[in-house]
């Protein structure tokens, strides 16, 4: 059974809040750190008191560290070397790993997120922007008389109008499939994948292969805690929109064009598997429907859904592609920062797009494979492309959309995004930060 | 890949070692030749336990039977399995068209499945803890990987589901020959 008095919220349980605020913290001293974990766990919100009082609570909060976070509050050695090698390189080492290179590369991060003195992210959510205000000013006046813990950068997310469905800056619809963890009391969506144990995303539970992930140490870590795969990402809106315009002679063909990219249509989500021509949103507003469909089977050449579209890549739902899709698996938290750009204005320039957060076990085996084979390697399927939004384009490769009686091929995608952000975090359980804020 | 190089011949010296090999996230990536992507992996058998390697031969000869597409996901053309030096020694050689670091996770799995694992368990070296150690699995295949030195494809760098359809497609156009007479 999960102990939800002592895993923070954040991964099990998603708060209605309308916005949301990154901070990427540094400590001048471990004792400084020690002090400022000691002054907030109080506020975290456990999973069993957020989902209780979810209904009343104005504001949640989430704390997790860097690698050199844990080694600048004082963390032994032994403890610092029992944590998992992605974990303590951090993602910009591993960027051209992954295959965030050309413009996606660590030189174009922004919000300081590669300074080797980032120790700690705090996620604030509110359920109104005054709740937020009120919390801020809370804590810096907290922090004037508590020197010693300096915001590197921060970021604000809030959600987009139309304010009707949760969507990101192109308007795709968002938070269609997330997995379901074993033992929350939830039951998966027709088609979509068994309920997941709890080890694939918490420390001291059992994985899918039935045995305990590998623990961190000391003993206050072996429980509880996750790992946080940072990802910030620039979406370039008008170019996306020119993209469509260029491509497709009415606005119904810019449409379809849009949803073979994804794989879903982009204001309801519903699957292109089940309605390949015409957008349904009564289908894709049905849960007990948008999910319940495989590649394999109902669309194995991919003329429904392109085999290089998003969705098919990130979710392969064919086990001739792998049969441990339940061993790839994270749970994306997030939202999207910037301004809105209405539909009929043209590129402005912002800085705007989302800011994702993804919770694993196993960095590499999750987060990772997804990102350097599924969405950056050309060789996926034989394809010789890469994921039209999360893959790094730069106008060399194609999208390959299959049509009979011969296929369609869109040369030279352009690069939608641009990752902009990121940095692998720990994510403690309340007994873990405790021992964090006690360390001598 | 450039029109009709497939019918070119081609074969590729490579070095022990290169800082130009792309790192996975295991490790380096041995470079791609003419012969498609592969590794060797040779080890000790533990001393009385050569009958047993043999054996499973058999085995998975029938667990691929059973389900022929067991080890799809891995976009294999060949597995060799060889004892020798009077059965002191084993080798295990395939050849994928994926590199073996993008997808450890999912070859570990399938030798789970495929019983290739437990054909481990006779050999030197290998991780009494394997089923809950993927990590330790994945250094016992590093360690015991012997890079090849030279690689030659008489048809380079052609996939198994490129020749898949290539004789589909000659099956089908027979047909279509022979529907026309």
């Amino acid at each position: 059974m999960l102990e939800l008095d002592d895993i923070q919220h954040y991964l099990l349980c998603r708060p209605r809040a309308v916005i949301a605020q990154y901070f990427f913290l540094s400590f001048d001293s471990a004792e400084s750190g020690r002090k400022w974990i000691g002054a907030l766990a109080d506020k975290v919100g456990v999973a069993k008191s957020v989902m209780a009082a979810e209904e009343t609570d104005l504001r949640w909060i989430t704390l997790a560290f860097t690698y050199q976070g844990l080694k600048k509050l004082g963390l032994d050695q032994a403890s610092l070397a029992s944590f998992p090698d992605p974990f303590r390189q951090g993602m910009a080492t591993r960027a051209k790993m992954l295959g965030f290179t050309g413009d996606n590369d660590p030189s174009h991060w922004e919000d300081r997120i590669t300074d080797p003195n980032l120790h700690a992210t705090v996620i604030l959510f509110a359920r109104t922007q005054e709740e937020k205000q009120r919390c801020i000013d809370q804590y810096e006046s907290w922090l004037k008389t508590n020197p010693g813990v300096n915001t590197l950068s921060t970021l604000v997310l809030e959600a987009l109008p139309p304010y009707d469905y949760i969507h990101e800056h192109f308007g795709y619809r968002d938070r269609i499939t997330t997995p379901v963890i074993e033992g929350m009391g939830a039951t998966p969506s027709p088609g979509s994948m068994a309920p997941s144990k709890a080890g694939e995303f918490f420390f001291g539970y059992e994985d899918e292969t039935g045995s305990l992930p590998l623990q961190p140490k000391p003993e206050a870590f072996s429980k509880n805690g996750s790992f946080l795969a940072y990802v910030k990402m620039k979406e370039h809106v008008g170019t996306f929109r020119d993209f469509l315009k260029a491509h497709g002679a009415t606005v119904d063909e810019q449409e379809l064009l849009a949803a073979k990219m994804m794989g879903r249509w982009r204001k309801s989500g519903a699957p292109l598997v089940l309605c390949p021509d015409k957008d349904d949103p009564e289908l894709g507003w049905d849960e007990q429907r948008n999910n319940n469909f495989d590649y394999g089977r109902m669309d194995p050449k991919g003329y429904a859904c392109p085999v290089g579209s998003h969705i098919r890549r990130m979710n392969v739902r064919d086990d001739q592609v792998s049969r441990i899709m339940n061993r790839r698996l994270i749970i994306r938290r997030g939202g999207t920062y910037g301004p809105h750009l209405p539909e009929d204005a043209p590129e402005d320039g912002a800085n705007r797009g989302i800011a994702v957060f993804a919770g694993c076990i196993d960095i590499a085996r999750q987060f990772e494979f997804l990102v350097s084979v599924w969405a950056n390697d050309p060789e996926f399927q034989e394809l010789n492309e890469r994921d039209p939004f999360v893959g790094t384009q730069d106008g060399s490769f194609n999208m390959t959309i299959p049509k009979r009686p011969l296929k369609k091929t869109v040369k030279g995608l352009p690069a939608f995004t641009s990752v902009r952000g990121g940095a692998y975090f720990f994510l403690p359980g309340i007994k873990a930060l405790r021992f964090l804020a006690s360390l001598k | 890949m450039k029109k009709h190089e497939w019918m070119i011949p081609s074969a590729m010296a490579i070095p022990r070692e290169s800082k130009d090999w792309e790192m996975g996230r295991y490790g380096p990536i041995w470079p791609k030749t003419p012969a498609c992507y592969g590794f060797t992996i040779i080890a000790k058998v533990k001393p009385g336990r050569e009958e047993i390697v043999r054996q499973y031969g058999t085995t998975i000869a029938e667990a691929i039977k059973g389900s022929p597409d067991l080890l799809a996901p891995l976009k294999l053309h060949y597995l060799r399995w060889v004892l020798f030096d009077n059965d002191t020694r084993f080798m295990y050689q395939g050849i994928f068209d994926t590199d073996f670091d993008k997808y450890t996770e999912d070859a570990v799995a399938l030798f789970t499945i495929s019983g290739v694992n437990t054909v481990f368990e006779n050999l030197e070296g290998f991780p009494e803890d394997w089923k809950t150690n993927t990590a330790a699995f994945i250094k016992f295949v590093r360690e015991h990987q012997c890079n090849s030195f030279l690689e030659y494809g008489e048809y380079p760098y052609v996939s198994a589901d490129e020749i898949k359809k290539a004789l589909k497609l000659k099956a089908h156009f027979s047909e279509m020959l022979d529907q026309m007479q």
